[in-house]
């Protein structure tokens, strides 16, 4: 039925089993679209927000597809700056991965300013003090990146790709990338780290406040080093589910080794610089404001050292060991628990540092805010999940995104026939 | 966001702010305008053996 508009020679599962799969995820985004006009519509009291604990569910979210996200620009600055010619067998997909996390990071944005037909605000009446405004002018502009990024790979689908003027354009697009992905990379670094700096210098909250450099707390650098370390994590594990789906090898043993091997040294450095600031924070900087390093983690129901040790042991050091040796990185079982933990650890260090800094008591009177997210939050935090499968799963039936498929699946292909 | 507007001010944090917004929005302006004309340049001197 579709079959003019999937790449030559790619096999693709029938039309009705593909439209199947559509409609069950695309139920699922259906019913995070109703808890979002919810929210829109009668306002953010569908939330369990308070003014006791203002940050709802889906901002661990925005913070954590951002980080995963950093594949995207990550990827690209090998690619197109240092010029790792290997990954350009993942780049596509990294880039589709990437814009992904980063408009949902701005639909979750549009619902969580509870009006966004203000949304345009944030430019036109910027707070040039604000770490957040450069968080929403780089996110802003970075997304701009990943559409120019992905428009290319639109353009290449097999119908698209005939009509002239799309084709030099993708051409032209391809030729000029090296300039968007340096773009990229420099708001990408500026965003990144912001989110991280809102954290850092938060005084008034000892959990989260650290010193710094200039103004840049320790915590703008370490949240763009995560984000360049487990971002690549990601895109390998969703190209390995993708993988696992569609039932194909994707993209080759090398391109996957060597992406593992630099995300598995920039998570093992990052770690390094991870366990110092904590250990200065909990021996200097907190006591320095009068707590104890038992006070963030004790005398609550949920928050105890345990989401320390498994977010810098469990999901940090012991990933990013296992993807600098070689005979781990190369064991495919090993190389997926890694990479699974490396975006565990990513999503529980956005968690901590966004939900626990909340949830911590300051004042003397103050109880730990230990919050349950209404059935709106958690449907809004769902929806771009159900989004990016089903844009993934368009964009492989009917966009020429892995550029190795054939190649890797043509022996596999001649002996089924 | 503008000189014009009744906020802008010609301070420090103006120019790093705004100053590093247009000049990413300068630069992803310029290139896509530049792979707009060419494309249709060279779709108008029908270059159909381009490849990349």
């Amino acid at each position: 039925m579709d079959d003019a508009l999937i790449p030559e020679g790619a096999k693709r599962c029938a039309f009705p089993i593909f439209m199947i799969g559509i409609v069950i995820v695309g139920a699922v985004l259906l019913w995070g679209v109703y808890a979002m006009f919810l929210c829109w519509f009668k306002g953010l009291n569908q939330t369990n927000m308070n003014d006791y604990y203002g940050f709802a569910l889906w901002i661990w979210a925005d913070l954590a597809v951002i980080a995963v996200g950093g594949g995207a620009f990550f990827t690209g600055l090998l690619k197109y700056i240092f010029k790792v010619d290997d990954l350009k067998n993942i780049i596509n997909f990294a880039v589709i991965i990437g814009f992904i996390c980063y408009s949902s990071a701005l639909l979750i944005l549009a619902i969580d300013i509870g009006q966004p037909l203000r949304g345009w605000f944030i430019f036109w009446h910027a707070n040039v003090h604000s770490m957040l405004t450069e968080v929403a002018f780089c996110l802003s502009c970075y997304f701009a990146v990943l559409t120019i990024e992905f428009i290319p790979n639109v353009l290449e689908n097999r119908q698209a790709n005939k009509v002239p003027f799309f084709h030099h354009l993708a051409h032209n697009m391809h030729g000029v990338m090296a300039v968007f992905a340096a773009t990229g990379a420099f708001l990408s670094f500026f965003h990144q780290g912001s989110l991280g700096g809102v954290a850092g210098v938060m005084f008034g909250r000892p959990f989260a406040f650290r010193e710094g450099l200039l103004i840049w707390p320790w915590t703008f650098f370490l949240f763009t080093w995560s984000a360049a370390a487990f971002g690549p994590c990601f895109t390998l594990l969703v190209t390995k589910i993708t993988e696992v789906i569609t039932g194909k090898k994707l993209v080759g043993d090398k391109t996957v080794y060597l992406l593992a091997k630099i995300s598995g040294w920039m998570i093992t450095t990052y770690m390094i610089a991870k366990i110092i600031d904590t250990i200065y924070w909990a021996f200097v900087t907190a006591p320095s404001m009068g707590f104890k390093l038992s006070h963030f983690y004790s005398n609550n129901g949920f928050y105890g050292y345990w989401i320390l040790i498994t977010e810098v042991i469990l999901c940090g050091v012991v990933p990013g060991l296992l993807l600098i040796n070689k005979s781990t990185r190369e064991n495919p079982a090993i190389r997926t628990i890694a990479i699974t933990l490396g975006v565990i650890g990513v999503c529980l260090n956005r968690w901590v540092m966004v939900l626990q800094i909340m949830a911590v008591p300051v004042m003397s009177f103050d109880t730990w805010a230990l919050y349950i997210p209404s059935w709106q939050e958690v449907a809004t935090t769902i929806l771009p999940v159900a989004y990016g499968i089903i844009l993934i799963a368009v964009a492989y039936r009917y966009l020429p995104v892995f550029p190795q498929e054939l190649e890797l699946n043509e022996s596999a292909e001649a002996a089924q026939n | 966001m503008f000189p014009f507007c009744f906020e802008w001010a010609w301070d420090i944090g103006h120019a790093i702010f705004f100053g590093g917004f247009w000049y990413a929005i300068a630069i992803l302006g310029a290139g896509m305008t530049y792979c707009i004309l060419k494309a249709a340049y060279d779709t108008v001197n029908d270059k159909g053996d381009s490849h990349h």
